[in-house]
């Protein structure tokens, strides 16, 4: 990687840190120390502030996490005025100049979650107790996000959620410094059901398979309730473990059970897995009850669609965001990512872009990092030009309300970029919900808490 | 001295300064040098290394001693931390009441699966344990769900009852303590460019650690440990000469996996959360690959190969690419991308493979495992005494 910025100031800290591990131990003279606790945890000191980016870099969501690596990576050197800015020009707040947070130039740490919730602590725990992290973002998967949520609510940092679309991260176990910029699965399923309508009547018997964890439970459960408004009946709903990688001796009993859709409410691997094995099993080619068997994936990912192949032609389902949009914020960003990626940006990396621009943006708002400043600047944020159109971070459960994507797969791809279709952009008043429904309840932010 | 003779009262001092000054022992960088990414001495990882040094210790009393090898003691060390959660969502958010239910869950626990595991011996028994083991994975990961929130993880929160505690100050869950002192609590040293933390939970499970050492110290030099030694040099003689081993080899299974339960309530005390990935084959096999690395069958190695491999886990797992290129920024930029590209394959999710390599250094050249390496290097510098060495040779690090 030719990049004369590193070279250099990687020959200065080099040449630092040998000159310091040489030197005698000045006892007592730490001035940069004087002003270390100013009422907040990591309270940022000198002309840097460290992020702490949380991904999981093996395990079923590896290459969702891959990809937002890649936009954290983009995000970070455009606050420190790198690249062409990408959406930050068309961010339709404007205090984000190129010059990092408050002036301070942005520093970045990352870890590896494993897809797992004890590593992901432990790795989170290292960024902020180590390395003094004031904010972590990532995650692709909920059980994830919620246990390192719940962790910087006690850390008193700030939690910029990535990739995560279980109702429960801001349903019954939201947090006060928790934020999530990605739609949910009520929001999936309240967009999908009128399609699904449209598409396959309302008559239809539908066959659940679910990932056993937060995520598949509550996706489960608003695509049941949406299409069962519809006048759909549920077959069954079996619960599959989140580690599997072969579903066959799952989708052998779909055959008899008289269904005539197949929900798959699996994300990533998973979903790859089990598409795969529902269209060798012939599901897709099947009369049910006089009518064609159809197949459904709530939740979709160009990543997703790439990983299943032909299997994905014709299959519906939605995404928070998707790079063939058409405005403004949406081009800008693509344009940057494929220019120093070679390809266009996942719906992962678009969140996780989006979120550290908005905590970088309510940070100068605020005029301080202190977690209470920022999240009171979040929380009510209305903004646009970040992809999505105009969008509210709602102040009651710190969740953001846009437009939702009704997507399918396309029947004939021109190249591997175009393997999906939108369908259908579904306004944002289709999807929003009240704080207190009861898919979300039980739960309470709490107060924020700065830490120390 | 306390029961112990000269040498192991020394091994016992040597362990006491390691874990009192860990703080210092672990942060031998400035801030902000280059080298600091090399620093351990952060509260959460110091509550790891002890912690699972407890758990060590206590797999080494089953692995050491008898030969026994058990593939799923993490099962132990999951219910415990289960138990342990439970304990401060229901009672209290003292640590005391969670830690002691943490090991007598995780006792009760191992008499079953001990008395039914310890009817065969050899790959039998390890087979079953390791049975057990994802037995309980599958039933904490989705049978099991209410009691354990599945794959989320059994988490606190703001409506948990406490009824011998507060069940939220102000909006926010109370962090667990130790009659009063927060496990959270830490104090930083500043020493020039250095900087040191002492947090309370480090202390906690330092001095639970020292009192486990204590205990498997006890264990090792009793005649009980002798018997359990006798199983493990030859099963069948001890057998024919009349004695019913089935005892002996239960208290060893169940102290064992008291252990591992103690060390599973200890790190729901440093952070209340317990996951099923905890009870996986992997976890059970972390703990033979720390036995054996450190040297199984000795009173300090399970310590030291339990620091070894989490030190790896958190410090090597963090090294990426932007940092590779800050270390050799000095060099030619040609040369750098070279030097970049054959160092990343082992560092950031890379680490498993260095640390399969250095594994498999230690078992080909040291086949006792650290310990056996530090008498090499000890050896090296004391003076020549024919006779002591071949006793040494004889019976290996102890």
């Amino acid at each position: 990687m030719t990049k004369s910025n590193f070279t250099r100031r990687g020959l200065m800290k080099t040449g630092a840190g040998a000159g310091a591990g040489l030197a005698l131990p000045t006892i007592f003279t730490g001035a940069v120390w004087a002003d270390a606790h100013s009422g907040f945890t990591n309270a940022p000191q000198g002309d840097s502030v460290t992020l702490g980016f949380n991904v999981p870099q093996s395990g079923p969501y590896a290459d969702e996490g891959m990809d937002e690596l890649r936009a954290f990576e983009l995000a970070v050197e455009h606050l420190n005025g790198g690249g062409d800015g990408g959406m930050m020009q068309t961010f339709s707040s404007k205090t984000l100049e190129g010059n990092g947070i408050m002036g301070k130039k942005v520093n970045f740490v990352t870890g590896d979650t494993q897809t797992k919730s004890d590593a992901a602590r432990a790795s989170a725990k290292s960024m902020i107790e180590k390395d003094g992290a004031i904010m972590i973002s990532g995650g692709s998967s909920s059980g994830v996000a919620v246990a390192v949520q719940s962790l910087c609510q006690e850390a008193g940092v700030i939690f910029m959620a990535g990739l995560t679309h279980s109702n429960d991260t801001t349903g019954k176990d939201k947090k006060a410094n928790g934020f999530r910029h990605f739609f949910n699965a009520y929001m999936s399923a309240a967009a999908l059901a009128p399609v699904l309508s449209k598409l396959y009547g309302d008559d239809r018997n539908a066959y659940h398979l679910t990932a056993d964890y937060t995520w598949g439970w509550t996706q489960q459960a608003s695509i049941q309730a949406a299409t069962e408004a519809l006048g759909w009946k549920t077959v069954n709903n079996v619960l599959t473990p989140l580690a599997s990688t072969d579903f066959s001796s799952y989708i052998a009993p779909v055959l008899n059970s008289g269904a005539d859709v197949l929900v798959l409410n699996h994300y990533g691997g998973n979903m790859v897995n089990s598409l795969t094995n529902a269209v060798q099993f012939g599901l897709r080619e099947k009369q049910v009850n006089g009518k064609n068997f159809e197949i459904v994936v709530p939740l979709y990912s160009e990543l997703m669609a790439k990983g299943a192949g032909q299997n994905i032609k014709g299959i519906v389902g939605s995404q928070n965001w998707d790079w063939k949009l058409g405005d403004e914020g949406t081009a800008a960003f693509v344009k940057s990512f494929g220019t120093k990626y070679g390809f266009p940006p996942s719906q992962a990396a678009h969140t996780c872009y989006a979120q550290t621009l908005l905590y970088a943006d309510a940070v100068n708002r605020a005029g301080s990092f202190n977690p209470c400043a920022v999240g009171e600047a979040l929380a009510g944020f209305e903004f646009d030009g970040l992809g999505n159109g105009p969008t509210l971070y709602r102040a009651d459960d710190h969740q953001c309300f846009k437009d939702v994507l009704v997507v399918k797969g396309a029947e004939n791809p021109e190249d591997e970029f175009h393997l999906v279709e939108i369908v259908e952009v579904t306004p944002v008043d289709q999807v929003t919900y009240a704080p207190d429904h009861e898919m979300f309840a039980g739960g309470e932010l709490g107060a924020c808490n700065p830490g120390a | 001295m306390l029961g112990l003779q000269a040498k192991d009262f020394r091994l016992l001092l040597i362990v006491v300064a390691m874990t009192m000054l860990a703080p210092f022992i672990l942060n031998p960088f400035p801030v902000n040098s280059a080298m600091a990414q090399f620093n351990a001495g952060y509260p959460d990882l110091m509550q790891r290394f002890v912690i699972f040094g407890i758990f060590a210790i206590g797999f080494n009393i089953l692995f050491g001693l008898t030969g026994y090898l058990s593939f799923g003691h993490a099962a132990f060390l999951g219910v415990g931390s289960y138990a342990g959660v439970w304990m401060l969502k229901l009672l209290t958010m003292n640590v005391v009441p969670a830690i002691l239910l943490s090991v007598i869950v995780a006792g009760l626990f191992s008499v079953i699966v001990g008395y039914v595991s310890l009817r065969r011996s050899g790959i039998y028994f390890s087979i079953l344990t390791l049975a057990f083991a994802q037995m309980s994975f599958a039933l904490a990961y989705s049978v099991l769900t209410p009691l354990t929130n599945g794959e989320t993880g059994l988490q606190l929160s703001l409506d948990d009852p406490r009824v011998l505690g507060v069940t939220q100050v102000d909006g926010t869950i109370p962090a667990p303590h130790l009659f009063g002192a927060s496990m959270r609590a830490s104090y930083d040293l500043v020493l020039g460019g250095w900087q040191f933390t002492f947090n309370v939970g480090y202390y906690l499970s330092a001095v639970v650690l020292v009192l486990a050492f204590y205990l498997a110290i006890r264990i090792f030099r009793s005649p009980f440990g002798l018997m359990l030694r006798a199983v493990k040099s030859n099963q069948q003689r001890m057998s024919y000469t009349g004695l019913n081993l089935k005892p002996y080899m239960l208290a060893a299974f169940v102290i064992s996996g008291m252990y591992a339960g103690l060390a599973g309530g200890l790190m729901v005390a440093m952070d209340p959360l317990a996951g099923a990935e905890r009870m996986q084959w992997t976890a059970s096999g972390e703990v033979v690959l720390m036995t054996i690395l450190g040297g199984a069958g000795t009173l300090i190695g399970p310590v030291l190969g339990a620091g070894f491999i989490k030190y790896f886990e958190n410090i090597f797992s963090k090294i990426n690419d932007t940092v590779l290129h800050q270390w050799f920024g000095f060099m030619p930029d040609g040369l750098e991308d070279v030097v970049v590209f054959i160092v990343h394959p082992f560092i950031g999710k890379g680490w498993h493979l260095t640390l399969g390599l250095l594994f498999m250094l230690v078992v080909i050249f040291l086949p006792g495992g650290l310990v056996q390496g530090g008498q090499k290097i000890g050896g090296l510098f004391r003076r020549k005494a024919p006779a002591d060495d071949s006793a040494t040779r004889k019976q290996p690090a102890e």
